[in-house]
Formats: structure tokens, sequence, C-alpha cells
């Protein structure tokens, strides 16, 4: 009788994915703890009231202080704990700057592999309703730059449960950008404890064989939209969305460009240095004899983000630009 | 002068002399060549410090040390040999040739790592102790850093969090009177680093840190008060840097009287001075622990001499470890 067994999966939003994700991991395993600013408050709702559920002295409310919690969760995360920490926006992470890339991502090749760090920093970033310059940044291009961080760039409550799973339980420090925008997106999220979504595996959202659309983050859903209108105009998109960007899953995504022959590269940071920058460098030198056409990158303006709700707008990609990229790309325009 | 029973006052001793005769040898080594680049920070006249501190701590105790940390691992019990062999860069130094003089670090000790970052230990040693009170377990973990860093904002916000969840942290400040060629008197604008306790409610005490005896009573008071969950304490210990800030410093800033009364101070002679006078030990006993001290860095300098260089190809796998639990 199908009413006998237990769901499978339960419409979750992102933000119940992810505590759900961080429930089932701090009930797993004793040594993974919360610390961040407000957290038990939690404005966006991952950990609200979490602390009720798994322990007062599990779930900890730091000062605002983001140095010292995140080199902290580096102390702890080298003796034995694994904490997870939450800077409030990403943009923040800019005041830890050292407790991340000197402390953080160099101190267990420092030390000849003496330590391991596993310590993930879970940090909201991207627009979201006029958060302007200091609250919508999106940093992922930044830390890649870093050898010795993980990034993950979950794009919906599916990847955000698995991947925010796995990077709990990885030994190596990991940064975890959940975007603001999709904290209320759902889906039907698998419930078995065990499940999870690796490091470095990509997900095909849709085949096509006209062109590579890579997305990340906040814009997966606006690339599948344009992929879509797309196709009503019998151009075939194929969308990649890698789920992590550290390790990169090279293999999906060459294997798409070698098919399609064409790339288009959509993040909602900043053109100049981002992630798209670097998967064009790597897409032209492993497989340009199967390019037809030079790779376009959709990215956000090389601009602080704007306030007002127009200049906002204007200041990242949509649906749209995306589509209109992809025409270019294969010389529809 | 409490009663010190003479085995402690034997291996404070010898902790300091290893520490000198280990930084002198260092310090020959690497006005010849043989150690690479230039960021080597030696503790000559601070080794009271190191001693005295340690010497309150267990095995299984934390210390989060600094730049100038050679002298805090030997106290913690690392070994020489491997210690000059990562000086060297070699493979079997205690970070494979990774870190150097700057970033040695012997985790089996309880060494978390010197730092190249001024003030950078100040935030993880909170870690260290939080991760003992969640694991259930009763370690400290002490936090040096020099006056210079006492000016970083992690000292703040490292004392404010341990205040706040009272950590079992001592936070030991080694005031050697510079922040590299900058004079206290420059960087701030109070003299006794130890008064910025009261700003976090904790215990701020200064001692005189040639002493090696009263380093030693006042970090086994603070180290039992955080063994026993009543919080963190500032101890400043007040001493001399007789060398320059790292081995290449022509170190001009400093009048040639000014350096030349450092050495009134010697935290060694001081203390071979109070063994015999008290009649603790006699100069043969003395002599013998300093020969042996001096035959195991010759060792040391032969291990790290005879020692094989790292290979690129290993470099890869220490980014990450690839585990997971």
């Amino acid at each position: 009788m199908a009413e006998d067994k237990a769901p499978e999966t339960q419409f979750l939003t992102y933000f119940e994915a992810v505590r759900q994700a961080l429930k089932e991991e701090m009930e797993l395993d004793p040594s993974v703890f919360l610390m961040g600013e407000d957290i038990r408050y939690s404005i966006f709702g991952p950990t609200k009231d979490l602390h009720l559920e798994v322990g007062e002295g599990r779930v900890l409310d730091t000062p605002i202080t983001e140095s010292a919690f995140v080199g902290a969760a580096v102390g702890a995360a080298i003796t034995g704990m694994r904490p997870v920490v939450e800077i409030m926006f990403a943009d923040f992470m800019t005041v830890c700057m050292d407790q991340i890339i000197n402390q953080a991502a160099k101190i267990r090749f420092m030390t000849g592999g003496q330590v391991k760090v596993p310590l993930v920093i879970r940090a909201p970033g991207g627009m979201l309703s006029s958060s302007a310059a200091q609250h919508s940044q999106c940093m992922e291009a930044l830390f890649m730059h870093i050898p010795g961080l993980k990034i993950c760039v979950p794009a919906g409550p599916v990847d955000a449960k698995g991947l925010l799973k796995s990077a709990i339980r990885d030994d190596d420090p990991v940064l975890f950008f959940e975007h603001k925008a999709l904290y209320f997106a759902s889906d039907e999220v698998p419930l078995d404890p065990r499940f999870t979504v690796p490091l470095g595996q990509a997900s095909v959202l849709r085949e096509g064989g006209d062109v590579t659309i890579f997305a990340i983050s906040g814009m997966v859903s606006s690339a599948v939209s344009a992929a879509n209108s797309l196709a009503r105009d019998g151009i075939s998109a194929e969308v990649i969305d890698p789920r992590t960007l550290v390790p990169l899953d090279t293999d999906t995504l060459l294997a798409s460009v070698r098919k399609t022959g064409r790339l288009v590269t959509v993040e909602e940071g900043c053109l100049t240095g981002g992630v798209g920058a670097e998967i064009t460098a790597l897409v032209t030198s492993e497989a340009w004899s199967d390019l037809k056409g030079p790779v376009i990158r959709v990215a956000a303006k090389d601009q602080p983000v704007p306030f007002s709700p127009v200049l906002e707008a204007a200041c990242a990609p949509n649906a749209q630009t995306i589509a209109a990229a992809a025409r270019e790309c294969v010389g529809k325009n | 002068m409490p009663e010190f029973d003479e085995e402690l006052i034997m291996r404070l001793y010898k902790t300091m002399y290893t520490i000198r005769s280990f930084e002198e040898k260092v310090s020959e080594q690497a006005g010849m060549g043989m150690i690479p680049g230039f960021m080597i920070h030696l503790s000559v006249g601070q080794e009271a410090v190191a001693a005295g501190v340690c010497a309150a701590l267990r095995q299984d105790d934390y210390i989060v040390s600094t730049h100038r940390g050679h002298g805090h691992l030997i106290a913690k019990g690392a070994s020489t040999d491997r210690m000059m062999a990562e000086l060297r860069g070699k493979e079997t130094g205690y970070c494979r040739g990774r870190g150097g003089s700057m970033h040695i670090t012997s985790v089996e000790v309880g060494g978390l790592g010197a730092n190249g970052i001024v003030g950078a230990g100040l935030v993880i040693a909170p870690g260290a102790a939080l991760s003992a009170r969640l694991r259930g377990t009763d370690q400290v973990a002490v936090c040096f850093f020099g006056d210079g860093a006492s000016n970083q904002g992690t000292f703040h916000e490292g004392l404010n969090l341990a205040a706040t969840w009272k950590l079992p942290v001592v936070f030991v400040c080694e005031n050697n009177g510079y922040g590299f060629s900058t004079p206290q008197s420059s960087h701030q604008s109070i003299g006794r680093i130890s008064r910025r306790a009261e700003a976090y409610d904790m215990p701020g005490i200064t001692v005189n840190g040639d002493d090696v005896l009263e380093v030693y009573l006042a970090a086994s008071w603070a180290v039992e008060r955080a063994r026993e969950g009543a919080g963190p304490t500032l101890l400043e210990a007040v001493t001399r840097r007789w060398l320059g800030h790292y081995v290449d410093d022509e170190d001009d800033y400093r009048s040639a009287e000014e350096k030349a009364e450092f050495t009134l101070h010697d935290p060694i002679e001081q203390l071979e001075r109070r063994c015999i006078e008290q009649g603790l030990t006699s100069t043969s006993q003395l002599e013998r622990i300093r020969s042996e001290v001096d035959e195991e860095i010759e060792r040391a300098c032969a291990f790290a001499e005879e020692s094989e260089e790292p290979s690129p190809e290993d470099d890869p796998g220490l980014i990450f470890s690839g585990g997971e639990r």
C-alpha cells in the first residue's frame, strides 16, 4: 500500500533544505557545530531556533566579530571539530580574509599535511531586493584564485542539501555560497539521510546540441529559462551547472563543448576576472579545435551593485541577456 | 622565593639553553647562507618566556605561536633535529620543508603553528580552547604574541571572544619593546599591555619575562585557572630581543648602549646564578647540561644536512587532504 511507505522526498524551500542538511549532519556527528552572528535568530531562516532541536551548545551566537569566529573555527577544525560557520552576508568575508586565505586555506600545506581543516563557511551572496553594494556581491570568483579552498554554489534546494552534507563531511575547508534570491525557491528534496551530492560533479539540466550554457548559482534558473526560449527559435541549448567550482567537473563541461562547439558562461559576479574568464581560458586551451566561435561571457557589470531597483536590475544578467548571448554565439542574433 | 624542586629548575635551564644553542646555531648557519631565505626571526634573550610558560603546560595542551616561534616549539617538546631540518627546507622537517622557520609546527606536541601574520594566533587559540570544551576535555590553549600584535584587531576580537565565552586560554604577550623597528612608546599609548585585560574583564598580569621562575609561577596560576573553567588571563612578560627583528636586520634603530644593556638581563645567567647561590646545583652540573645540549644541536645539524630535499611532485597532494569523514 503506497500510503504505508514513508515519503521519499519532501517539498522544501532552499533555506529549509540547508536547515535539514545541518540538522541531519549534527545528529550524525557530535563534532559538527555552528557559529555565526545572530544565527539563532537567522535572517534568512536556515538556522532559526535550530539550537532548540540540536542543543544550545551546538549553535553558538557570536559577537559581531568575523575574524574571531572564523579564526576560532580554524582552531577548532585543526583540533578535531567540524565547525560550520555562517558569514551573514558573503560581502563580510572581506573582514576575515586573513582567517580564510592565510590560515584556513594554507595551514594544511604549510604544515606539511599535519592537520586537516574540516571547516565549512556558509555565506549568502548575490543580489536581492536593493541590498546595495556591501550586501550583494558574488565572491566566488575571488576565492577560486586561492589554492586550498573548495567552493560550492548550489542553485536549488536539492543541491543545497546534498552539497552541504558533503561539504560538512569533507576534511578540507569549503566555502558554501548560498544565493539570497534562492532561499524561497522550492523543490522535492530527498529525505534519506544518506543522500548527498558529491563535490566536483556537474549537473546537466537540459541537453542540447547547438550551444553550451555554463551557469552558476542564482543564474542557473535564468539559463534554463533562456534555453526554453531559445528552443522556441529552434536553437538547442545544453545547460550545465557545475555545482562546485573547486573541484570543477571539467570532464562534463569539455564533453559538452566538444559536442556543441559553442559556449556561453553565465554568472552574477562581475565580468573581469570572473568565473567565466577562467572557464573560457580552460575551454580555449583544452577544446580549441572543437570551438566554432568565440566564447561569450555573461556577467554582472564591472561596478559595485547599486541600490535603486532600476539600476540593480540593469546590473545583473537575466534570461533575456543570456538568450541574446546564446543567439549571438550561434550566429542567429 | 617559593620552593621549586630541582628537577623543574634543571628542566627550565635545559629548555632555555636548548633554545639559545639552537638559535645561535641557526644564526650562524643563516649567516653562511645554509638556511633558505631571510624570514628567520630569533628569540635570543627571550627564552624564559617560552620555557616558563610551556613548563606549566601538559603535553596535550595547545600552543599557538608567532613568527618568532622556535623557542615556543622547543619548550613544548619538539625535537631539534626535525626543527633544524625544517629550517633547512628538508623533507624530514616537521612540515616537510613546506613551512620553514616562520610556519614551524608540530601538532604531535601540541604546537598548532608558528604564524607569518602578526596577531593571527589570537583568534585561532580561542578556537582550540573551544574545541577542547566541546570535546569535553580540560585542555588549555596558550597564545603567544608580541607587543606589536597587541594593536591588531585580532587581539581585541580574540580576547573579547575568549572572555565572553570563558574559554580556557592564556594569552601570553611577549613584550620585547619593539614591533620590528618601532618602539612600544611609538606604537601604543600605554606601557603595560596587561592593563588591556581590564577592558575584557579578565585578569591582567605583568611579570619580569627574563625571570623564568616568575614566568613559570604566573603561567601556572593562569593555566590552572583556565583549566578549572574560570576563563582566560592576559599575561604580559616584559623581555628583550637581543638580536634584530630578522637575521638580516641591520638593527640600526637601537643604540649600542641600549643593546649592551640587554645582556645584563640574560635569563639563562640569572637562573645559573640563583641556582648556585642557593646551592641547588653546581657549575659542573650546569656545564654538563650545556655540553649535552650542544651535542644534541650538532646532531640536529647533521641530521638536517644529511636529509633529502623535498620533491615538487608531492606538493599537489598536500593542498587538500582529499579525505572525508
